[in-house]
Parts: C-alpha cells; structure tokens; sequence
C-alpha cells in the first residue's frame, strides 16, 4: 500500500515536471513583446529596454525556466509584468471567486443529476423516463453561454432579479456573493447536470440487468429496495468519474461564462494575461490548474476505493 | 411531479436570492469602462485605461486639459515664459495636499519630471520630456524648468497624463496604491472587477459633486450592454456596441452622448514596401476608399470623416478630405499609369478593435473593384505590435491613433508607416520651437496638406466617443480630448 502511494506520489510529481516545460516551451514560442505591449504606439527603444530589464526578460531561456520552476517550488509565483503584483496573491483573490462558482455549479448539477438519473431509470420507457431524456438532450445541445445571454435577458434586464453580471465580493456578505455567482452557476451547471442525468441513468440501467439484482429481487426485495440497497452503490462508480472530469473542467473552462457575467475569477485572468502576454501570469494559472486536475483525479481514485470495497484491498 | 416541486424549490430560492438588492443613492455613481487598467501608475505605461480612471480625478498635473481640448492651469496657478522660449516659471497653488496629507510643493515637481526623464524612467511618453534641460526649485511655491530649445507645445504636454505630478513618499506604491492630488482620492481595487474612489474632503479647488464613484470593467460588448439595460452601471463610456445605441436612445432611461475621440483611424500603409512606395498607387487605394461605407458598416454611422491625420474639432484642422473622394475610375486610371493595370495583392493585417476587424472586410471588397487583392490576417495586440509595428512587416494595416496632436510620428522616418520626407521633417522642427499661435497654426496647417498629398495613409474618419448614461446624470464630458472620465463636475439632477 505505501509502495503504491510512493509510486503514485512519483508519476505524480513527473507530470508535473513534464507539464512545467511544455507550458514554458509553448508560450516561449508565442510571438509578442510584454513591453511593447505595456508601453504602446510612441514609446522609445532606450525605454522598452529599461522595462525589459527591470521585468527580468533580458535572460536566457533556461535562466528564466529555471528561476520560474524554481520559485514555484517554493511556492514563490513570481510577479506579473502588467500588474506587478506577487502572482500567487493575484491566484489567491481569483480563486475565491473561481472555486465558490465550479462548486456552486456542482452542487447545482448533482441536486438536478441524482433525482432525475434515478427517477428515470426507475421508470424506464415510461413517459417521464422520455421527457428527461428530452430535457437532458437539451441541455447537452444549448451552449451554456447562450443560456447565460438568455437568463441575463429575462432575470436581469426584464425582471431584475438579479444583476447582469460583476461579483460582490465575500465583504458584502455571504448572501450577496451567491447571488452575484447564481447565474452563472446555473449557466454552468446545466449542460453538466444533463450529461450526469443520463450517465447516472444509464449506468443505473445496466447494474439493474446484472445477476445479483436478480439475486436480491428472487430474495424477495421490492425493486425499489433492490435499487438503494444494491444497485445505487454499484452505479456510483462511473457517475463519480464524469463528476471528477467536471469539476476540473468548472475550474479551468469557465473563461466563456465569466467574460459574459464579468466575473473577477481565474478564467478572465487567463484571458486577459494572454493578450497582455503576461506570460508568467498565464504559466502559473495553467500550472495550477495542471495541479488541480491531478489532485482531482487523484481524490476520485480515493472516492472509487470507498464505494467499491474491492478497490480497497487490491495493492 | 417531483421534479415539479424541484423546479418551484429552484425558482424561491432564486426570488429570495435575488430580493436582496440595494436602492440607489444619489451621491455615487457606477460608471463601465471597457479595459481594466494593469496597473495604477499613469506614468509608466501607455495603458489609456490608467488615464480613463485616475486623470484628473486622483492626479493632477501643471496643466490639465479642459472637455474642449484646451489646456488650463492645474496645479500651477500661473506661468511666465521667458523672451526666448526657453525658460518657464511655473507658480504653484498654495494649500495642495496629497492624499497622504502632506504638501504638494517645488519639490514634487522637480521630482516627478526628473523621474520621467531618467535614463531607467519607464515613461511610455518619455519624448514629452525630451527637451527638458533642467528642473529647478525656486521656492517652495515656485518651480523653473529650462529648456534646451524653445518647445511651442510644452504647456500643452504638460497635461497629459503622463506628465502628473507624484510625491516621492508614495511613489513605491503607486501602482497598487495611487496618492495624488485630484478631488477624489483612490480607495480599494478589486481586481479583474472595479476601482473605487472617493471624494477628497481636503481638495484644493471645486471640490466633487459625488461622495464615491465606482469604475467597473465590462470588456464583451453583449455583457456591456445588458448591464446598461439592467441599470448595474449608471454609465458606459466608450460604449463598445455601436448597434446598440439607437435602441438606448429611444429609451427614456438614458441619455446618449456622441463625442469625438483623438483617435485618427487609418489605413496605414508601409512607405517602403513596394508598390505601396510609389505615390500613384497610394493615391490610387485613397481614391478608392469609400468613407462613408466604411463608417457606415463598421460603426453603424458614428464616425466623422478625416481627408489628414488630424482631429477634426481642432480649430486648426483643414477638410482635405476632398483630396482621396471616392472615384473608383480615377483609381484604376492611377493605377495604370503607375504600371499596375492588372492590379496587385499585398496584405492587411487588422488588430482586434472592431473597426479595424469590420472596417478591414469592407476596404478589401472596396479594393478588389479597383483590381487591388488583400490577403486579410488578423492579429492580436501583442502580435500586430510585433510584426506590424516593430518588425514593419506589412503592408496595410488599420488603427486608430489616439494620442492628442500625434501628427509629429510623420517627422520619424523610423515610424512603422516609414515616411521619411526632410521638408515634413524640417517643418515639424520648425513647429517644435515655435510658440506664436498664429504661426503654429499656419504650420500646422501645412503639415496637414502635406501628408495629406502626399497619401502617406488612407485617412478614414475620427473615432467616435459614444456615451451611455442615466438620462439624469449631468456634467460628463461629451468628447475625449484625452482619455480621461473626468468626474469632477458629475452629479445627479434630481
């Protein structure tokens, strides 16, 4: 067991490595000046020198990877070319608005995904199993930032419910934070609860054709106790997979959703050090979110181990 | 059923949810800007999102621009200017505080302007200060800056936003933590989200109308547009959404103001590249060029046309715009003489902005009916910098110029359009060291005409400012003179 944590804990720290130098490498090949970006149309070349050395882009390639990789190591992120603050401060403040919103969203898609996955498959064929298949359909089909478009129309400028877009911030308290992050939440969660709806169906499905339902049915359980007690369990399994991959994607796909509701979170960040070519902002989020993808999964694999009983002993 | 009860849960939740607004108070104002400034020095960057929120408003400089364009005293009360140009003596205000409390004198002067032309002075604008030879400290009420020739402009570069005035006590901070001199002073920044002021109870001059004014950030042009409608921001200047603005002007809510900007949107043309090297080919593409068309279908009529690279609100502007009308005929005549009946293909590579992106699909159909071929690429900021305006790699391009009075890039054979002609250099050299204004305005004019005929670039038209705001908001400023919101005078009629 401790072996294959250390084997996991290594692979785990390559890919990081590997992540490190191909993100470095990608955005070292992107054509474009950050000074020349930062000082404009009529700045003089004795400045843009002045600015590259005071930025630290004078160095050489490996200079600067190392003293980038080197900084993360100890968990120094460096300090952005436009907005010259410390990095990690800039991370800290966007994530406060980035993860509220991906578990905002989760929460949302589960509370939908669960009810309606077990509701149809328990009525497989009936009319209520079609009508979630339609819906959920749907909501695989609707782009989410139209659906975002169309909820800003009704619910901010018809009805005034809410505002267009912008986040409060956790000063103005709990309650006006998830208000500000609701739309947008929804906006996320929808096309994510559909696709959940339906794995969460379908795998419910083919656990109910296996042998030992039949067992536990001839036993003499209801369908309905065969299903909480038996199959319910079993069919966690694929549902927590699409669920891992979801959140990771709420994290890092958000770009969409926060420029149309102008969220202050990770994913604007990104795309606004992108076409400031504030390379080593955009190096550090991506390598964050790297992170973050590879904890999740590696918590999902904990997760498998606690539903499945078998997974635990194995190794 | 259930998923009935589901749905009604949802739909409470979101009533109760969204019942928590707050009512409106009349002494603070949300205003949108487009771009969100990377930081918050303005003399460090040539980000205009700097000026759009703290010019004027959190810092102030020796001169300051008025709605109009001219330049008024700012900080200095007065001036003399010496016999032979060269020497001005600038009278400060008395009872200047900074934001900090302590006193704006000589000193912060002499400071800020040494700082700006420093060898290591990241000054986007550095060439403003170019002719300063030395700053001195008379008194503390009194600074003497001497030139090292006579500088025709030199109030007048005084006011731009680059050219402020900062203590040296709170300069390491600056860019996270602005202290000037302005009616409002900075009080917190949310970034990625908004900047807030608040008034300065200390201010020297009129003090401000409004006790806080909050500076949101909406760059995506349907965002920009439900938060106007659903009244989130009380203002959006420079309104990304052309389309939109008949619909809020035939709204009771708003007001739409049409300004205009000193942006000069061009057809930049690479001088040295052939054929575009030859005259006839550039009068050729002037000839062209439908205006109207472009400022039609790229900005949905907001837009006035240019014949020269010059504000048309500026009183010494001159209409050369009847030098390239529009004559497909004569440009394929030109086109001709030139040795190029058959046309030619060269390329266009067109930054983000939407005139530039629109406007650029327009003027290549306009050119294929003369026989000319574009290859369109469209670039990103950072790249158009790279290829076009570094490495000159191009051949046609289209930008708005937005600095005030910029007309001197033509005397910079260096410049990406390479014009490199000695009497235009010559002319601006004159007009550097003149400061009669009548002069000036004669030279001025001859530098219109000259560029102008000699089709250095397809002049298109002036950006417009479009303004969107609450219909009873008064005292913002119609025209962009420079890019400021100067809110000093904003107040709300009852």
């Amino acid at each position: 067991m401790l072996r294959y944590f250390f084997k996991r804990l290594l692979s785990l720290a390559l890919s990081l490595l590997a992540a490190s130098v191909v993100i470095f490498l990608a955005l070292e090949v992107v054509p474009g000046d950050p000074a020349a970006y930062m000082l404009g149309l009529n700045a003089q070349e004795d400045t843009l020198n002045a600015l590259r050395e005071q930025l630290g882009l004078n160095g050489t390639i490996l200079e600067r990877y190392l003293s980038w990789a080197g900084g993360l190591l100890t968990g120094d992120f460096g300090i952005s070319y436009t907005y010259r603050t410390p990095v990690a401060d800039m991370i800290g403040d966007r994530l406060w608005v980035s993860l509220p919103l991906a578990l905002y969203a989760l929460t949302l898609s589960t509370l939908i995904a669960f009810p309606a996955g077990i509701w149809a498959a328990s009525r497989r064929g009936s009319y209520v199993d079609a009508g979630v298949m339609g819906v959920t359909q749907l909501g695989v089909a609707i782009p989410n930032f139209w659906f975002a478009m169309l909820m800003v129309l009704v619910f901010a400028i018809n009805l005034r419910w809410f505002s267009a877009g912008g986040f409060a911030g956790w000063d103005e308290g709990f309650w006006a934070s998830i208000k500000s992050l609701t739309l947008p939440a929804i906006a996320l969660a929808l096309p994510q609860a559909s696709i959940l709806t339906r794995v969460m169906r379908s795998s419910l499905l083919d656990t109910l054709g296996e042998d030992f339902i039949r067992t536990a049915r001839a036993k003499g359980l209801s369908k309905g106790q065969a299903m909480w007690r038996h199959a319910l369990r079993n069919a966690l399994i694929p549902v927590l997979t699409i669920m891992g991959l979801q959140f990771s994607f709420l994290l890092a796909g958000a770009i969409i959703i926060e420029n149309v509701f102008y969220l202050p979170g990770l994913g604007r960040l990104v795309f606004q050090a992108i076409s400031a070519r504030d390379l080593i902002v955009v190096e550090s989020v991506v390598m964050l979110l790297v992170f973050a993808v590879i904890m999740v999964n590696f918590s999902v694999d904990l997760a498998y181990a606690l539903v499945d009983p078998r997974l635990r002993g194995r190794r | 059923m259930r998923l009935g009860k589901i749905g009604n849960g949802l739909f409470s939740v979101l009533a109760l949810v969204a019942s928590m607004g707050m009512a409106q108070a009349k002494s603070d104002i949300v205003v949108a800007l487009q771009l969100e400034p990377p930081h918050l020095d303005p003399t460090s960057a040539a980000a205009g999102a700097i000026d759009s929120v703290l010019y004027s408003n959190v810092f102030e400089g020796l001169t300051r621009f008025g709605p109009d364009g001219s330049v008024n005293p700012g900080l200095a009360e007065s001036w003399e200017i010496s016999a032979d140009g060269k020497t001005y003596t600038f009278h400060l205000r008395s009872g200047v505080k900074f934001h900090d409390g302590t006193d704006m004198t000589a000193e912060d002067v002499k400071f800020s302007l040494d700082r700006a032309r420093d060898d290591d002075s990241a000054n986007a604008q550095k060439a403003l200060f170019a002719g300063i030879e030395n700053v001195e400290v008379v008194d503390p009420q009194t600074v003497k800056v001497t030139l090292s020739a006579p500088a025709g402009n030199f109030l007048f570069n005084m006011a731009w936003g680059d050219a402020v005035i900062v203590a040296p006590e709170s300069i390491e901070n600056i860019k996270s933590n602005p202290v000037g001199t302005g009616a409002f002073k900075f009080s917190n920044w949310v970034q990625g989200d908004r900047i807030d002021l608040e008034k300065n109870t200390d201010y020297w001059g009129t003090p401000a109308k409004l006790d806080k004014a909050t500076f949101k950030f909406i760059s995506d042009p349907t965002a920009a547009f439900a938060s106007v409608m659903a009244e989130d921001v009380n203002a959006f200047v420079s309104f990304p959404a052309p389309e939109n603005l008949p619909q809020f002007d035939a709204d009771p809510r708003f007001q739409v103001l049409v300004g205009s900007t000193e942006g000069e949107t061009i057809l930049s043309t690479n001088n040295k590249l052939p054929p575009l090297d030859n005259l006839k080919v550039r009068k050729a593409i002037a000839h062209a060029i439908d205006r109207q068309a472009i400022i039609d279908g790229a900005m949905f009529g907001y837009g006035t046309p240019i014949g020269t690279h010059f504000a048309p609100h500026n009183p010494d502007y001159v209409d050369l715009t009847g030098n390239s009308a529009y004559d497909p005929e004569l440009s394929k005549e030109l086109l001709a003489e030139a040795g190029y009946a058959d046309g030619f293909t060269t390329t266009l590579k067109l930054p983000p902005p939407s005139y530039a992106r629109r406007g650029g699909e327009i003027i290549a159909a306009q050119l294929r009916a003369v026989g000319i071929e574009t290859e369109i690429s469209n670039l990103e900021w950072a790249q158009w910098l790279e290829q076009v305006f570094k490495g000159k790699d191009y051949g046609l391009t289209i930008v708005s110029h937005t600095e005030p009075m910029d007309i001197g890039i033509y005397a910079r054979p260096d410049y990406y359009f390479q014009y490199d002609k000695p009497e235009f250099q010559k002319l601006f050299e004159e007009l550097t060291v003149e400061s009669d204004t009548e002069k000036r305005s004669d030279l001025l004019k001859q530098a219109q005409t000259m560029i102008s005929e000699d089709y250095v670039n397809g002049y298109l038209f002036q950006l417009a400012f479009p303004t969107v705001a609450n219909a009873k908001i008064r005292g913002l400023w119609k025209d962009a003179p420079t890019q400021a919101t100067d809110l000093t005078a904003v107040y709300w009629e009852d």
